[in-house]
Order: C-alpha cells, then structure tokens, then sequence
C-alpha cells in the first residue's frame, strides 16, 4: 500500500524502478527468447522450436557435464547442511568469549571473493597433492554452503528461542529427546530452505569450480564457458534457460519454506539477513 | 535419613530451600534464602518486577544452579539433578507450547517422555483435558486457540504428568482482567482437588490475596515477609510489605506505624479527637467511599474508607476529627 502511494507521488521512481528491472530481466529474457529461435543466428527471429532442447538431451558431453553437476551437488549440499546445521546449534550453546570470533570465522567464506576462494583451494589442495577431480570439487562446495546453511539455520534456531526447549525439558525430555522432537522439526524448514541455497550455490558456481576442477569433473558452468569461446550456440542457450528454471525454482521454494510458520508480520523479510 | 520431612503441623515437607543464593555475573540477585513448603499448600512469591521471582522458580526447576544452597524436593537433595530428572513441572509465562504439535498431542509430550503404558496414558490426557474443559479443542493447534485457552493447555500438559509440585510464573499475566478473574478461580479450584502443591508467581498483589495459602512479598531480592494472607495484610512486618499489599496509611512519630484506611473514622465533631484535617478528596467506589483528609499542622494526609451504611453527608473542605483504636496501629520496621 505505502509504495503504491509513494510512486503515486514521485512518478520518476516507477520509472527508476522501470528501468532498473528492465537492466535486470532483458538479457536473462533474450537468452530464454533465443533458446526457442529455429535459426542458428542469434540476430534474428524465424519461428519457435523446442529443437535446441532435444539435441541438447543428445549431447553426450553436456549430459557427463549434467551428471557430474548433479553428482557434486547433491553430495555437497547432504554434507554441508549437516555440517553447517551442527554448527549452528553448537555455536548457540557457546558461552565464552570466543564465540564472536567463531561465527565471524564462519562468515568469510561469504565474503572474501571467489576468485581468493578458488586460488587458495587450488593451492591448498597441490600442497596436499590431492588430483583435481570430482571430490575437490565437492570439498570446494562444501567449504562456502557451509556458511549459508549456518546463517539460514541459525538465524531459525535464533526466532525459535529457548523457552520449546526448556518446556520440553521440563516435560522429561533429555537433551537428544529434546533435540528430535522439539528442535528438529522447528527448525526443519530452514534446514531444508538451507539445503536448497547449497545446492543453487553449487549448480551455478563456476569461479571456485574452474580452479579445482579437473579433465574428469567438468560441471554445466565450466562447460558454458568452454563453448561459449567457439561461440554463442542455441543449445548453450537452451541449457541455460533450463538452469535458470531450475534456481528460480529452487529458490522459490526455499522462500517459500522459510515464510511458513513465522507470524504474518515477519513474512516478506529476505532469505539471508544481508 | 536423619532428615524430619514432618513440619509439626501433621503435614509433610514438600520443598525445603536451604539459604539458598543466586548472583548472576557477581551480582546478587537472590540473596540467602531459607523457605519451606507443604504438601498442598498454594503458595505465592510476590513481589515487583525484577525482585528474583522468576529466578527462585527457576532455581527450583532446575533451569538456574543456585550460587550457593540446597534444595530439597520430598526429602530428597536435588540440587544437581537436571529438570527432566525432577517430579515438577513448571507452567511458563508465555506457555511454551509446541507449534507443531495438536493440543492433545501437546498433553501427551510429558507422558510419551517417560515412557507412561499407552492405556494409562490415554486416561491421563482425558482426565487432564477434562479439568481444563478442553474436550472440544483437543485436535487444535496452538496457534488456533485464544490466550486464555493457551493457557489452559499449558496447565493440562503440566498436570497430566501428576506433578508433586507445580511452578507457575505468572501464568495469568498475559490475559485481559475479565479471563483472569475467572481463570484465578478456576486454577485455585483445580488446585483443591488435585491436591498438588502449587509455588505461584505474581506482582500482582490482589491475585495473590485472593488465591494463596500463604504469600511471600519479596523486595530486590530479599524476603520482606511470610505469611498467611491475613497475616500480611493484618500483621504487616515491613514498610514495604504495609505499603504493596492494600492502601494504608504512614505514620511517622516516635516510632513507625501504620494503620488501615478502614480502621481510620471520621467524625464531624472535633473535639476528643486523635488529629483534625481538611476533607482534600472524595472518591466515590459504588460499595465503599475514600475520604482524603490532609491533618492540620502536619505534612502528611490520611485515606479513610468508608462502607455504605455511612449515610452522613461529608464535602471538600469540610474540618473534620481523625480518629483510630490504639490496637489498629501496627508497628513496622523500615
Ligand atoms: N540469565 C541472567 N543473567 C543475568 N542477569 C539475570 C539473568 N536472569 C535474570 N537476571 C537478573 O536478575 C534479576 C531478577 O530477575 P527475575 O527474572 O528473577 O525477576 P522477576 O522477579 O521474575 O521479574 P518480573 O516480574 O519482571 O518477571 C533481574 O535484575 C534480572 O536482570
Ligand atoms: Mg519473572
């Protein structure tokens, strides 16, 4: 309501806006358009056709790409959504002073830039003399999910307070009995809403990927690149249309999963608190 | 056991707090406190906020470890012992009930946790879904229900578990007067005939008159008084305690007194009079009427209730005698 009063009165901040989403949305939408242009030409327009999206399904590289996508995301986000859950209640029942310093640890993955993620990996990993392969990929993966499960769950555990636990507590309930019966399906929502982020951030990573991947680990990201250099093809479109679907719907979902159960008044707060 | 848990009354001893203390960070904020409770006894810690009320039940729970003390429970030191090992249950202020489970599943959470036979759980969750008149919302979740009947599931789930003591903190708090009127009578009478001891917690002074066996008034951590509500209402031990329980009037002289604005009368002769005063305020209340009377000579006004026999026509201004029995004064400590 209050916007709507807001751009009644400054027309030029719909117009902003306007050309704001329009900066935005246009070439995610020409990469979408073109995915259905029957010419090879990404210039012009002559007739729709669902034809990319079949010899795409054809393309034996791109279906090992896929697979090894889906391999390594789908490990990455078990792990890392366990791992990052543990720490979020571990870190709650943290008292001392360290515990600042922990969760700002836990943070940097977040911050620091991909590129200084992906070098020291890469380093990290020749000192150990680990072949790049599927699991540095997947380790890569896990070290930056891991802080983004943690704040989704722990911003969860934070709402929930301490008051369920201590009920239950007070019910007869021991610590594990607490913990799978009360504090488990509180905070589930966000686990799951946490799952999804760490497997978006995996499919769609290719900075962090392209350093420690090896000849056999190939993900979807690193084989856009490499074929984008012989140039633009309807089928790297189509490939990506379907991966934007697939994060949007992903997405999605996580909101919509982290927006159940809170009060009305809290809905339409953003899915991570920065 | 060398341990008497008889209390010479005939009754039996159901919690023992032994100078029991509390610092948070260095801080007092329960000084040494040593208090017993009988079986079935509805007892009361009053006090204004912050005072250490919640801290003591929690003590008692076993949310909180006394800084120093003992705290027995039925003879028995449970001290050390976590709250799930404990046979009490404490109702909180905001309920506390499980979103993500139905109100009758709500009641069973304690039986399930100790492992109650199926059959006897079933009784239980309807004898204490009966008590609590919640027959017809027993497939509800919480957010589905009023505050008043939040609250009465929060006391089914506790007393189904057969409780020896139940601790609630300020478990009415939360509601509009007119719920809470009935809901004090309600809790007192579901307290008669469990006949489990209840450790109540309120700052509101009227509730605990009206529901305790006996009522501690606590001031910044420290006990001002124990006793009956007739004891503290009458018998007064402190300042603080004559001034949080009821109106009353100050005198300071020779030493400090006070005396109950319906023990003071009020007479339009003057002469053989106690003190004299201006008539300052009159507040008409329906079944009794306040006179506000400033004593000449003196910095200090005195409130005087009057019932409805009293017909005689009094008005602002008016010089009029103060007058009270000598056995009305109740001598305090500061
Ligand atoms: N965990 C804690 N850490 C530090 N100080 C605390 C803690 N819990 C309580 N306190 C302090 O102890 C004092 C007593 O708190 P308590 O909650 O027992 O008061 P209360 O009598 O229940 O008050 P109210 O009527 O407002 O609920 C307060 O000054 C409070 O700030
Ligand atoms: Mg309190």
């Amino acid at each position: 309501m209050k916007t709507a009063q807001a751009s009644k009165r400054h027309p030029w901040l719909s117009i902003h806006s306007f050309l704001l989403m329009a900066f935005i949305y246009i070439p995610v939408l020409l990469i979408i358009v073109f995915s259905f242009n029957d010419s090879r030409m990404s210039t012009s327009w002559s007739g729709f056709t669902w034809k990319w999206y079949s010899t795409l399904f054809d393309n034996r590289t791109v279906m090992e790409a896929l697979s090894n996508s889906l391999t390594i995301a789908f490990t990455s986000t078990i792990i890392s959504t366990v791992l990052g859950t543990m720490a979020a209640l571990a870190i709650r029942k943290m008292q001392n002073r360290g515990k600042q310093g922990v969760i700002g640890l836990l943070y940097m993955p977040i911050v620091v830039p991909d590129i200084i993620m992906g070098l020291s990996l890469l380093i990290l990993f020749s000192q150990l003399k680990m072949d790049l392969g599927k699991m540095t990929v997947i380790i890569a993966h896990i070290t930056f999910s891991i802080s983004y499960v943690y704040v989704i769950v722990s911003s969860r555990l934070a709402n929930m307070g301490k008051q369920l636990e201590e009920a239950a507590n007070d019910l007869g309930a021991s610590s594990w009995q607490t913990f799978r019966f009360v504090t488990l399906p509180s905070i589930w929502p966000g686990v799951i809403a946490g799952a999804l982020i760490a497997f978006t951030l995996s499919i769609d990573d290719f900075m962090i990927s392209f350093f420690v991947s090896g000849p056999n680990s190939t993900t979807l990201p690193i084989y856009i690149y490499g074929s984008v250099k012989r140039g633009i093809s309807p089928e790297i479109n189509a490939l990506c249309t379907i991966m934007i679907v697939v994060s949007v719907m992903l997405i999605i979902l996580a909101q919509w999963l982290l927006g159940r159960g809170k009060s009305d008044k809290e809905k339409g707060g953003s899915l991570l608190p920065f | 056991m060398t341990l008497s848990t008889d209390n010479g009354k005939g009754l039996m001893l159901m919690i023992r707090l032994e100078n029991v203390e509390k610092h948070f960070a260095g801080q007092p904020v329960v000084h040494p406190l040593s208090l017993t409770i009988d079986e079935g006894e509805f007892l009361t810690l009053l006090g204004p906020s912050g005072c250490g009320k919640t801290t003591i039940l929690r003590m008692i729970a076993g949310f909180e470890q006394p800084t120093t003390g003992i705290i027995r429970l039925d003879g028995e030191d449970v001290t050390q012992l976590p709250p799930n090992k404990r046979n009490l249950n404490l109702v909180f202020q905001h309920y506390a009930l499980f979103p993500h489970m139905t109100v009758e599943q709500n009641i069973q959470f304690g039986l399930k946790m100790k492992k109650v036979p199926a059959k006897e759980q079933r009784e239980r969750i309807d004898e204490a879904i009966r008590l609590t008149q919640l027959t017809a919302l027993a497939k509800r979740y919480p957010h589905q229900l009023s505050g008043g009947q939040q609250q009465r599931v929060a006391i089914a789930r506790a007393i189904a578990n057969k409780p020896k003591v139940l601790l609630l903190d300020e478990p009415l708090g939360a509601l509009d007067l007119q719920l809470r009127k009935n809901l004090q009578a309600e809790l007192k009478q579901l307290q008669r005939s469990l006949g489990i001891t209840f450790v109540y917690v309120t700052h509101d002074q009227e509730e605990a008159m009206m529901m305790s066996d006996r009522i501690v008034i606590m001031n910044t951590g420290k006990v001002e008084q124990i006793g009956s509500p007739r004891d503290v209402y009458e018998r007064p031990e402190t300042l603080f305690a004559a001034t949080f329980i009821g109106e009353n009037n100050i005198f300071h002289e020779e030493r400090l007194f006070t005396v109950r604005p319906e023990k003071v009368r009020v007479t339009p002769e003057l002469a053989d009079t106690r003190k004299t005063g201006i008539i300052q305020d009159i507040v008409y209340l329906g079944n009794v009427h306040k006179l506000v009377i400033h004593l000449e000579n003196e910095p200090t006004s005195v409130t005087s209730v009057l019932d409805f026999t009293d017909q005689r026509d009094w008005s602002i201004g008016q010089k009029v005698g103060v007058h009270w029995n000598l056995q009305d004064e109740v001598t305090v400590g500061r």
